[in-house]
């Protein structure tokens, strides 16, 4: 595989790995799903540029769904949620913001010194792309343990799917019914979570889960 | 013939002490113990100089019929040896200098004559030991008599739990480093250094690096071992403190390097790992606490804290190149991290130098009680400000050349086959950058509230400038400073035996470069040239001078400063040490010490001063010592109760202990 | 001869360097009035002010001391050292083997050792805010230059400038994110030495809201003139080095003749000047921030430099 085919697929890996980064950096909710918009972006490029060099047409539908459902739809979809929620101002306090970078830094090591001797027997490509799938997939549930608001969770949980394309399509052949029925289980899975999400707001006028927390076992 | 003669200089040293202890009382003791020391010091300086020079690589021995009869005391001078030794008597030379002036303020001198010379004497003995209970016993030797030293002003407060302390920690040292011979002479027993390097790599190797990086790191102050430290050295008098803080710390780096790249032989790859990543967290650490601090000798001991860290990474990365068979690497490591053994014994004994300097001119440590010292002692000032500089690692001086030399052996990790490694060592670079950074940051303080600005107290508006002989000694370490920054090269060479013999490599030959360039790996790859530097810089100030001279007009006026419309007389309004690591501190402290502020304001009409509460949480401290401290506390009030048992149960413990011993024996046949 | 033509070549780089950063500054002054709807000062306005500094009298407190007379000699004399020793026309001249990056960093780092002691010389409160901030600030940045450095000789093999702008310029870099991350790390940590907004506002003389100005107050005069052409020199020191690392085309090897310095040094003229009206726009887009953000902005810049290391690791892996 030619030098500027391996690099532009490095320049998008990385280029998802930075943005888990700002996702977990991001404290506004209105800049937390325009970056989650942005993360989508990447992984749909980076699936567009493997078809592109694998021949491999099917993978053309796999970017247009990550980029039309989860670059479009679901950012607008969870813009309208936060303005119904009531937290569309909120400014979460992320806390030790140093640490949880430091602990992204980490991770992302730890991935990649995982990965990378496991896989000594592939392609380039396809080592470069697990590494970082992996990274995205750690830094997904790094971003899910060090958030409060319920919405900040969701959107690390959706992170780590972006991941996991990464790594099926590095690895050469995700075939397109896995694709769409992965798409589609996130998607049922938003829309149920959506739905508890109200519930909960009207019952106890937050989604605050430290203080759900509290709460737990009542009667409501 | 040299052997021979440091051992007639160490034998005057321990006679000095001797005779100190009868004649302390005497007008001119002091001058006289101190005279003999410095004469002792240079001989041998002397002598470990020529001896690094010219030495072949299996050195001088000696064998004195003295200590265990089947074994004898075995000395031996080889290049590690001249090295270190060089290093000790430089420092002992200064200080006997130092205190020939600074001796005549001693309010008890027969608590300190004696035991100085025998500090030297012992340190001196522990470098050239080549049997393990040679070196255990001068090692204890060594640590006795400096700790005899910090108790010299018992009286003070502090002084006698520093003392309490310091002793507890130097036993547990020792204990340490028992073991770790005892496993490195392993089941044939053989306790000589050279039975030990004939005999095969001992077993349980990984247990021994442990053991001395225990030993010989609570001496030489690593994390978490180094509490003792900050409380001893400040204790003792300021030329003894150099000694510590300069000289004993690199006599332990001595025992690290020999036990660990000499005795113990090849290393495996995560020791490295293990001493360099110590080493990165010590070096922060220690500038931590002292931008915390603002007591002038604590903070200075806890600077000695963190360039033992950056010693350690040196030896670290040298180990773990050494393990994966990349001899050069390891030499750049090594020479890199001797060369800052040296450069940090000149400017920490210089800094406390003139620490001492203005303990004995204003009677106070604490910065916040000084100020405006740059216009009353004008000498020690120049003198600390380029130790400041030395020490912050700043061209063109001595501690920049170090740091640059570990920095280079940082970036050839990426060569490093292990993952872990590649991974680590970045993170350890971005440290040492990080304690670079932090110890200018820290010298900024300690040198500008002392020194600069206005005078707080009486007693730092009535300072006077000290003795001639103080002054000399610094100014002595003043022209090292510069000559080791600019002129690093030769430095460099008279290393090259000692990476030699440990690494089996060494950097290239710097002194035919031209231009008297430093080049540790390839002339490609990085170079750096202090003289140039000195000289561009000189020259720039030269050329701006003269333009400013030539163009511009000297008209100069004094005048009072800008006070905003609001002059205030009092000093006291100038910042604080508090109040400049305040911004440091809220930074890194609050995430380290759990550093916390509480400001109490009083109410409205209340006329009285608000106060400041800063709370830091020393974690080592209260995660470790605190509670082993409570478990022995505990264990002992249990065990008390052996103490008052009857006769009958005595003589059950004593039949009881006999059944099962003898029982052990019919099993074990 | 060729070593005497090698030494007036360098020494041409040495005051082409002095010559032209009043004029850097100027330009990126000009630049931002203009955004901001205003005719500004004329292009040549910081020489004037320049000359004008060193015909005044010098008016000092009366404790200052020595140091707080000889700092800005220093202060001047190591950054144009440190700004002389980059290559900006032309590599492999004949001291360039003394350009290491590290050791320029160090230089500039004895310039604000010795900035902030005569910050806290005269014995007021606005010295020590400015020197403290700035310890913090520089606290901050330096393990940011030395993961820029790392990642930068992992790719170039070398930590000398005139190496890394040798091996860029070649065909086996390629186009590689960790250049990328690398490159925004240094230019964050350009902004916050050089007290650009939105780490410090160099117009602004609130105490609250300075570090740099801060703990110059005291200084007038000639003194003031050589600490603002050094202030001025370190905004060109660090454009150059990014010139020169990231954008290094066009960058002659030293012996080629006159010529060729000419193009180069045309191209290096209009690198400046692209890099002014950026930094210019950059400044008016983007608001101050208070002094305890720094550190976020500087450890975002930490993490950018780590992960350019990390992935260049990885790449690197065949």
């Amino acid at each position: 595989m030619d030098q500027l085919a391996l690099d532009v697929a490095h320049l998008f890996a990385g280029g998802l790995v930075l943005a888990s980064f700002m996702l977990l950096y991001q404290d506004r909710m209105t800049g937390l799903i325009n970056i989650f918009a942005l993360h989508a972006l990447v992984v749909s490029f980076s699936v567009a540029w493997q078809a592109y060099i694998q021949q491999a047409p099917h993978l053309y539908i796999t970017a247009a769904i990550a980029l039309v459902v989860k670059a479009l739809v679901i950012p607008l979809a969870l813009h309208r949620i936060i303005v119904r929620l009531g937290i569309h101002r909120t400014i979460e306090p992320v806390v030790g913001v140093g640490q949880t970078m430091l602990a992204g830094i980490g991770l992302v090591a730890l991935s990649i010194m995982v990965m990378l001797p496991i896989t000594a027997q592939a392609g380039t490509l396809a080592r470069e792309d697990l590494a970082f799938a992996l990274s995205v997939i750690l830094l997904g549930l790094l971003m899910m343990i060090t958030r409060r608001n319920a919405v900040s969770q969701v959107i690390g949980f959706m992170s780590i799917e972006n991941g996991l394309i990464l790594a099926a399509t590095g690895a050469k052949g995700m075939p397109l019914v896995v694709e769409i029925s992965v798409a589609f289980s996130i998607l049922i899975a938003l829309i149920v979570i959506g739905i508890f999400l109200f519930r909960i707001r009207e019952r106890f006028e937050t989604v605050d889960i430290h203080v759900l927390h509290e709460h737990r076992g009542e009667q409501p | 013939m040299a052997l021979e003669g440091l051992l007639w200089c160490i034998a005057t040293l321990l006679g000095t002490g001797m005779a100190a202890v009868a004649m302390a009382r005497h007008r001119s003791a002091s001058a006289l113990v101190y005279g003999v020391a410095l004469c002792a010091c240079v001989i041998a300086l002397a002598i470990a100089g020529g001896s690094l020079l010219t030495l072949d690589s299996a050195g001088e021995k000696l064998t004195l019929p003295v200590g265990l009869p089947w074994l004898g005391a075995h000395f031996r001078i080889d290049a590690l040896a001249a090295f270190f030794l060089l290093v000790v008597n430089l420092g002992g030379a200064t200080a006997s200098l130092y205190g020939l002036g600074y001796g005549r303020h001693e309010e008890t001198p027969g608590r300190v004559l004696p035991f100085y010379p025998a500090f030297l004497a012992g340190m001196n003995l522990v470098v050239l030991a080549d049997d393990a209970f040679t070196f255990l016993f001068t090692w204890e030797f060594m640590s006795l008599s400096s700790w005899a030293l910090v108790m010299a002003h018992h009286r003070r407060p502090g002084n006698a739990a520093a003392g309490y302390l310091y002793l507890l920690m130097a036993s547990f040292g020792t204990l340490a480093l028992l073991l770790a011979f005892g496993l490195l002479a392993g089941p044939a027993g053989g306790y000589a250094f050279d039975a030990i390097r004939s005999a095969p790599q001992a077993q349980l190797a990984g247990v021994v690096l442990v053991l001395a990086l225990v030993g010989a790191g609570s001496k030489a102050g690593l994390l978490p071992l180094h509490v003792w430290l900050p409380l001893a050295h400040p204790a003792a008098p300021s030329h003894v403190s150099a000694l510590m803080s300069g000289v004993m710390t690199k006599v332990a780096v001595y025992g690290f390097v020999r036990i660990v790249f000499d005795l113990l032989g090849p290393p495996v790859w995560w020791w490295g790992g293990l001493v360099a990543l110590l080493g990165g967290l010590t070096a922060v650490m220690g500038v931590l606490y002292a931008l915390m601090e603002h007591d002038l000798k604590r903070l200075l001991a806890y600077h000695t804290v963190e360039n033992i860290g950056i010693i350690f990474i040196g030896l670290g990365l040298a180990a773990a190149f050494e393990a994966n068979e990349m001899p050069a690497a390891a030499a750049l490591g090594l020479t890199a991290a001797l060369f800052h053994v040296f450069n940090h014994s000149v400017f920490k004994s210089l800094l406390f130098f003139g620490a001492g300097a203005v303990l004995t001119a204003t009677g106070e440590r604490d910065m916040e009680r000084l100020g405006g010292l740059i216009h009353r002692m004008p000498f020690t000032a120049f003198a600390f400000l380029v130790g400041s500089a030395a020490i912050s690692a700043l061209p063109p001086f001595n501690g920049f050349v170090s740091e640059w030399l570990t920095f280079q052996a940082i970036l050839l990790s990426p060569a490093l086959p292990q993952w872990l490694l590649k991974f680590l060592v970045p993170a350890i670079g971005a440290l040492l950058a990080l304690s670079a950074a932090l110890a200018a940051a820290c010298f900024v303080k300690a040198f500008g509230v002392t020194f600069l600005g206005r005078a707080r107290t009486e007693a730092a508006r009535d300072a006077a400038e000290t003795d001639r002989w103080s002054l000399a000694s610094m100014f002595v370490l003043v022209a090292l400073c510069l000559l080791a920054g600019i002129l690093p090269g030769y430095f460099i060479d008279a290393l090259a035996p000692v990476s030699q013999a440990l690494a089996g490599a060494h950097l290239p030959r710097q002194d035919e470069l031209d231009w008297l360039t430093i080049v540790p790996i390839a002339q490609s790859r990085s170079s750096y040239n202090g003289l140039l530097l000195f000289l561009f810089i000189a020259l720039a100030a030269g050329v701006g001078a003269e333009a400013i001279h030539r163009w511009a007009s000297a008209a100069t006026r004094r005048s009072a400063p800008w006070d905003c419309g609001f002059p205030d007389a009092s000093p006291l309004t100038q910042y604080t040490a508090g109040s400049f690591s305040q911004p440091i501190r809220r930074v890194f402290g609050s995430v380290v010490f759990r550093a916390r502020e509480e400001v109490y304001m009083p109410p409205p009409g209340d006329a009285s001063a608000a106060r400041m509460h800063v709370r830091l949480h020393d974690v080592p401290w209260d995660v470790l010592y605190v509670p082993t401290a409570k478990f022995v506390s505990f264990a002992a009030e249990r065990l008390n109760k052996v103490q008052f048992l009857t006769i009958r149960a005595y003589l059950t413990l004593v039949f009881g202990a006999l059944v099962v011993l003898l029982m052990v024996l019919a099993v074990w046949q | 001869m060729a070593v005497a033509l090698d030494l007036v070549v360098q020494l041409g780089q040495m005051l082409v360097v002095l010559a032209a950063a009043p004029l850097l500054t100027g330009y990126v002054r000009k630049v931002k009035a203009r955004l901001l709807r205003r005719q500004g000062p004329p292009l040549l306005q910081p020489y004037r002010d320049l000359l004008r500094l060193v015909r005044k009298e010098v008016v000092l407190a009366h404790n200052a001391s020595w140091l707080f007379r000889v700092a800005p000699y220093l202060i001047f004399a190591t950054t144009w050292v440190a700004a002389a020793l980059v290559p900006t026309f032309a590599t492999g001249l004949i001291f360039s083997h003394a350009a290491d990056m590290i050791a320029i960093v160090a230089l500039l780092g004895s310039a604000r050792f010795m900035l902030a002691l005569a910050g806290l010389d005269v014995g007021t409160s606005f010295g020590g805010i400015g020197s403290s901030r700035e310890m913090m600030i520089a606290s901050l940045a330096e393990p940011v230059m030395l993961m820029v450095v790392f990642t930068l000789s992992l790719l170039a093999g070398s930590t000398q400038l005139s190496s890394i702008a040798a091996s860029m310029q070649g065909p086996e870099v390629g186009l590689r994110v960790s250049l990328a991350l690398a490159l925004v790390g240094l230019i964050m940590v350009a902004i916050a030495e050089n007290a650009r907004i939105p780490v410090d506002n160099p117009a602004t003389h609130l105490e609250l809201t300075m570090v740099h100005e801060a703990m110059i107050l005291e200084y007038s005069g000639r003194h003031l003139a050589l600490i603002e052409a050094a202030s001025f020199l370190k905004l060109l020191l660090y454009v150059s080095i990014i010139a020169c690392v990231f954008a290094p085309w066009g960058i002659t090897v030293s012996g080629q003749g006159f010529t060729a310095y000419l193009t180069a040094f045309a191209l290096y003229a209009a690198k400046l000047a692209a890099a002014g009206f950026l930094l210019a726009v950059f400044e008016t887009v983007i608001a101050k921030m208070r002094v305890f953000r720094v550190s976020d902005f500087l450890g975002a810049a930490l993490m950018l430099g780590f992960l350019a290391a990390l992935l260049l690791f990885v790449s690197r892996v065949t």
